[in-house]
């Protein structure tokens, strides 16, 4: 007799949610994640590809459906798309401009940080000032949580993104709900 | 906590986002089989290590990756000035600073404190 086997992916932090303080965290859902690198020269032809325009600002992003590209460093970005059948990497396929694209999608998992005191809660283990002034809708950062490099990206005045590579996820999560207790 | 000025960033992150890189303007050799082994030697181990300004690299590595320099009062360690890679060592960093100093490399005689004097050390019944 042959028995069906079904296989499943896990994410790292299913069924994770909780809701302490009014800060709610709750796992991202799977996105594609590209890591893109490039030259000055290459931004305006992958801009095109991606159909969005990459920031060249520090600590900036730039969102166009569902598609977000953050500015990590002078040459390189995070783009992560959220849509369902959203294939980053194949759009950039095209381009024949030196540039590096690499498929990330699950090396990162990203936490979902809101409430009124969501700045708070990632101040507990993030250094940077998280202040509407500083940070405002749209900044995003490549810092540290505790003891992980985590990418912040603020996408509402009380709403955060907090991405963090996969094997790290628990202890971000932890980290994270610890710190609401204390707020 | 420290507040460094990253010049890619530029604005101030904090300390635990930097990594220091050891000291700057350390020019690799172009034919580094060709040297001598002293030539390599003070490349490769000899620091200045100075007691006031050291010229550094810094890694902004849990931000944007990039490598810059600073110049670092090794004493007070306040940061007074950063720049890109590449870019010369800014000339007139010491200009703005006032003549004497706690920090500068004075010798003992000029600093009108007496040098100790050093104890005697007596050989008296020694083997």
């Amino acid at each position: 007799m042959v028995e069906a086997i079904t296989v499943k992916r896990r994410g790292a932090l299913d069924h994770r949610l909780e809701t302490i303080n009014g800060v709610s965290l709750q796992p991202a859902k799977p996105a594609r994640r590209v890591s893109l690198r490039a030259e000055p020269d290459g931004l305006a032809p992958l801009s095109k590809a991606l159909g969005l325009d990459l920031p060249t600002k520090p600590k900036t992003s730039a969102l166009a459906d569902g598609r977000s590209a953050l500015w990590l460093g002078p040459d390189e970005w995070l783009v992560i798309d959220e849509s369902e059948d959203a294939e980053p990497l194949k759009d950039l396929a095209e381009v024949t401009v030196l540039h590096s694209a690499v498929d990330i999608s699950h090396r990162n998992v990203a936490i979902i940080v809101s409430g009124s005191k969501a700045a708070d809660v990632i101040n507990a283990g993030c250094p940077q000032d998280l202040g509407l002034q500083a940070f405002p809708v749209g900044a995003c950062s490549r810092t540290v949580l505790g003891k992980i490099e985590i990418v912040l990206l603020r996408t509402a005045p009380d709403t955060f993104r907090v991405e963090c590579w996969r094997s790290f996820a628990d202890y971000a999560f932890s980290y994270l709900s610890d710190a609401a207790r204390g707020v | 906590m420290l507040l460094i000025h990253c010049p890619y960033c530029q604005e101030e992150r904090p300390e635990l986002e930097f990594r220091n890189g050891g000291e700057a303007h350390i020019a690799r050799s172009r034919d580094i089989a060709a040297e001598s082994d002293e030539a390599f030697e003070a490349f490769f181990f000899i620091r200045t290590n100075p007691k006031g300004l050291v010229y550094e690299r810094w890694r902004h590595i849990h931000g944007c990756g990039r490598f810059f320099n600073a110049v670092r009062d090794s004493v007070t360690d306040k940061f007074l000035r950063v720049y890109k890679a590449g870019e010369p060592k800014p000339a007139d960093v010491m200009k703005n600073l006032p003549e004497h100093s706690a920090w500068e490399n004075i010798p003992p005689a000029d600093q009108n404190v007496e040098t100790p004097a050093r104890d005697r050390v007596s050989t008296d019944g020694e083997a």
